[in-house]
């Protein structure tokens, strides 16, 4: 009883909330109401027995994507009035591609009800053990038959990070940044030079 | 009692509700990116729920790697945002035209 309940109330929220996301006036909003959609999510992930996942959407995205969004949006100095100009001359045609689209997925899920196909049966390789936390068993499988495949996701990570650095870094003429390869490559007989003036005559700078 | 049916249908509206932000916000490149999270997070959910609904820990491995790719998407596509705004001054879709083809 008390999961269905905790079930309807985490669905009608990341539903809600993934509805204002894309209705809000204001981006910082919009990243505010995405962060609960995630939290919602991530607790009806943790209701069908997925803690990690659910751990990982908090910490990845609450943690990072979103932050990461929240900082763009208030770095980037936009007048949001001008962008939603298109807002209601787009909205019947997507509204219309938006009732197709969830028809026909709500289609293909009565038509699931009518009796599934067979693909074919689980094969127990990737399956739970017994006494075995969810923690325990993902990793297991990570480090073992998926080995390879969350190596390259690693590398994904990696090309997404120096992408990033690569297309925002850049190099400003108008700043003086420490070299200090030149600084410590100095010495004092370049930098300084020793004079002897005369009494009276001043000296040459 | 809640069972597989339920967590499509959540998932597949979160999905629709996704679409529906990407044509709602044409202009906006924020909140498209957005959308395409919402997009991602209605996957995950219906491949965990598949996964808990099968017995079957694949779908929660393959989660994991959407969400890599998620991220990785992100960090991208708001950096070609900040490279764009630098040099035109505004985040509109329809005035990226400078690479036509």
């Amino acid at each position: 009883m008390i999961q269905t309940l905790a079930f309807y109330l985490f669905a009608t929220m990341v539903i809600a909330s993934g509805a204002v996301t894309i209705l809000a006036r204001n981006p910082v909003h919009s990243v505010l109401w995405l962060i609960l959609a995630f939290f919602n999510a991530a607790g009806l992930m943790v209701l069908v027995g997925a803690e990690f996942i659910a751990m990982l959407l908090v910490i990845v995205y609450v943690g990072a994507v979103a932050v990461l969004f929240l900082f763009v949006v208030m770095m980037l100095d936009i007048d949001f009035a001008e962008l939603r100009a298109g807002f209601v001359k787009n909205f019947p045609l997507g509204l219309l591609l938006a009732v197709v689209l969830f028809v026909e997925l709500f289609v293909g899920l009565i038509v699931r009800s009518a009796g599934p196909m067979k693909l074919g049966t689980p094969d127990g390789a990737a399956m739970t053990g017994v006494g075995q936390s969810n923690i325990e068993a993902i990793g297991a499988l990570l480090y073992g038959k998926y080995l390879f495949l969350f190596e390259a996701s690693g590398i994904i990570l990696l090309v997404a990070m120096i992408g990033a650095i690569v297309l925002t870094h850049r190099q400003r003429s108008d700043t003086r940044g420490q070299n200090v390869s030149r600084q410590n490559a100095r010495r004092p007989e370049e930098a300084t030079r020793n004079v002897k003036p005369e009494v009276g005559q001043g000296v040459v700078l | 009692m809640i069972g597989i049916e339920h967590y499509v249908v959540v998932s597949s509206i979160l999905f629709v509700l996704g679409v529906l932000g990407i044509f709602l916000n044409r202009k906006n490149v924020i909140v498209i990116l957005m959308a395409i999270e919402l997009i991602l997070l209605s996957v995950n959910l219906n491949l965990v729920a598949f996964s808990a609904f099968l017995h079957d820990l694949t779908g929660q491995i393959f989660a994991m790697f959407v969400l890599t790719v998620a991220a990785g998407e992100a960090a991208i596509g708001l950096a070609i945002l900040v490279i764009y705004f630098r040099g035109r001054g505004s985040i509109a879709v329809d005035d990226v035209n400078r690479m036509k083809g």
